[in-house]
């Protein structure tokens, strides 16, 4: 099984540290892990950190992979000005270093991802004429069809109506049971987090302010010095934990 | 998000099988029309044969007369192959251009190559400069593909500089064209009567003097310079989503770029010091490449080698219709005609290529 856990991990650009000891315990494949945090925490750096495209000290532990490019990632920026079709955009997530010649298996593979997504009236629109959301359930087709151990999602949901977030953290919740994915999902609606994720890591300021399951760590506390708002976990009707919120601070 | 999507027949799948082959059609389609283009284009010239003549002496050259195959093999020959091969190679020049810079304007005439080239070309022309000593026979050729490396190179240095982006390339590469031009115009100050008309004729571009070596040189970069962008045609279409996309899909960017702008700076370099400036081929060929084909490189890549070697030789047969007796330098029809016609297609084009 895929695991992940951060060895004190650190980020910085230039000479700017953007991370600063990050420590965690160990996730593993199967679970959806929230990445939470105000804005400018540090979280996009992180993902950028685990797929070794910024510097910093200490290490990412990546154990137990099997897929030839083990970690797909899906960046905030959506926005794409390119002449090619949905279809052709998801195809080439799943081609990147391989041959030029496409096998029927990759098709399947393309095909798949546009089905969990729920994408197949895109397909052969121009990716430069969708809406935002429907850009973002593409990008998210994108790191899907990579067929990933571990997946890292950025934002995912911030562009969906409400119907479509439900349905993407559904599936993703799916396939995390399904194919032992892990999944880490960068989220900024703390309901989602509580509905949807195992664990939470908090950002904010570059350093982990917090860090387990989610219903553990999703407190008032955490709202009130995190997040700055007042604000409640309530039980609804059916057990599940319910974020209210009073007000800001 | 269902789960029985997978039991139904894909129709992504379907969609995607139909669109390789209306792209293999086209591509079929350009390549005969290159070579009908190319025939049509030895069959023109001063001295007057019929079509059925050029062929023969094309399939049997033994059977027609000493003249004939003198006229079509060594002379009409290496003009008509010159305008496919420096048209492709300035087409996908100027299609990588587009792609590593993601800007619709990039190309060796906007970056600063073509200029480069030309002032080089000056040099040895007005006052018989050679950058690389030793190289008479050659020297205006070699000079002109000197300076349009140096030029590549320079924007390239000024590019790592820290907060350079992308857009910044494209204006750096502008500038370059506006230093070259003056720099053109002082030179053709200083320049005597003859040399300046010299001068003015290699920039306007013209395919008369292709030999046999210089086409085989520029043909072997060419045929160098394909595989080398093929093998990076995943990673090059995913830089068009945008450095943090491709970035994801494991692609890096910066090397990538450096990469393919040695490449295609060799294969516009090496055109224009041949040829001379021979603009719009790098800009429109690419575009017209885009609109039929998309920008996957499987199709883009060899959809813009035949957008522009077939635009260069038709414009290759305009040159010789056009005034009869005369053939007009190419870079003026290139310009003549592809101006319009860019405009045409963009005025017309259903769907947005940028």
């Amino acid at each position: 099984m895929v695991s992940l856990a951060f060895d004190q991990v650190s980020a910085r650009y230039a000479k700017r540290a953007v991370l600063d000891d990050i420590h965690t315990p160990t996730f593993f494949g199967g679970q959806i892990v929230a990445l939470l945090g105000p804005n400018a925490a540090g979280k996009s750096t992180l993902f950028r950190r685990v797929l070794g495209l910024v510097d910093g000290e200490g290490e990412v532990r990546l154990e137990g992979a099997t897929a030839e490019r083990p970690i797909a990632y899906m960046p905030q920026e959506t926005r794409v000005d390119a002449v090619l079709t949905v279809y052709e955009s998801v195809l080439l997530a799943r081609m990147q270093g391989r041959r030029l010649k496409v096998s029927p298996a990759d098709l399947e593979a393309v095909d798949r991802a546009i089905d969990e997504l729920g994408i197949q009236a895109l397909t052969e629109r121009d990716i430069g004429d969708l809406s935002g959301g429907q850009r973002q359930l593409v990008s998210a087709a994108q790191a899907l069809v990579q067929s990933p151990d571990v997946l890292l999602l950025d934002e995912p949901t911030s562009a969906l109506d409400l119907h479509r977030q439900i349905a993407l953290l559904t599936v993703l919740r799916r396939l995390a049971a399904e194919r032992g994915m892990l999944i880490v999902v960068a989220l900024h609606d703390l309901g989602h987090a509580l509905r949807f994720t195992d664990q939470a890591m908090v950002l904010a300021d570059g350093t982990l302010k917090a860090c387990g399951p989610t219903q553990a760590v999703v407190t008032p506390e955490l709202l009130r010095d995190i997040y700055r708002v007042e604000g409640r976990i309530e039980r609804c009707s059916r057990g599940h934990p319910l974020l209210v919120v009073d007000g800001a601070l | 998000m269902s789960k029985t999507a997978l039991e139904t027949p894909a129709p992504g799948r379907v969609f995607y099988r139909s669109l390789v082959a209306r792209r293999q059609l086209i591509l079929a389609a350009l390549f005969a029309a290159l070579c009908l283009s190319v025939c049509v284009d030895l069959a023109l010239g001063p001295a007057r044969f019929g079509l059925d003549e050029v062929l023969a002496a094309l399939v049997s050259p033994g059977s027609v007369s000493d003249q004939l195959r003198v006229i079509v093999w060594d002379i009409r020959m290496p003009v008509a192959l010159m305008a496919v091969v420096v048209g492709a190679s300035l087409s996908i020049a100027g299609a990588q251009m587009q792609t590593i810079l993601s800007n619709p304007l990039a190309s060796p005439f906007t970056l600063g190559i073509s200029a480069g080239a030309g002032f080089g070309a000056a040099l040895a022309l007005a006052f018989g400069v050679a950058i690389l000593p030793g190289s008479v026979a050659y020297m205006v050729p070699i000079n002109a593909f000197l300076v349009a490396m140096l030029t590549a190179f320079a924007i390239h240095l000024l590019s790592l500089k820290r907060g350079v982006t992308i857009e910044t390339i494209v204006l750096l590469g502008i500038a370059m064209v506006f230093i070259f031009n003056s720099l053109m115009a002082l030179i053709q100050f200083f320049a005597s009567q003859q040399a300046l008309s010299a001068v003015v004729f290699w920039t306007m571009g013209s395919l008369t003097k292709a030999t046999w070596p210089k086409l085989w040189i520029t043909l072997s970069v060419l045929a160098v310079s394909i595989p080398l962008l093929a093998r990076h045609g995943w990673a090059l279409t995913a830089m068009r989503l945008g450095d943090a996309k491709a970035e994801s899909m494991g692609v890096n960017p910066r090397r990538l770029r450096l990469e393919v702008l040695i490449v295609v700076s060799l294969l516009a370099s090496i055109s224009v010091a041949f040829v001379g400036t021979i603009g719009f081929i790098g800009l429109v060929g690419p575009h017209i490449a885009r609109m039929l084909l998309g920008e996957d490189q499987r199709f883009f890549l060899p959809g813009s080698a035949l957008c522009g070697a077939l635009i260069l030789s038709v414009g290759s047969i305009l040159s010789k219709m056009l005034i009869p007796g005369t053939v007009i330098p190419i870079g003026i029809i290139t310009s003549l005609v592809g101006i319009p016609f860019f405009l045409f297609l963009v005025l017309n084009q259903r769907k947005s290529a940028w």
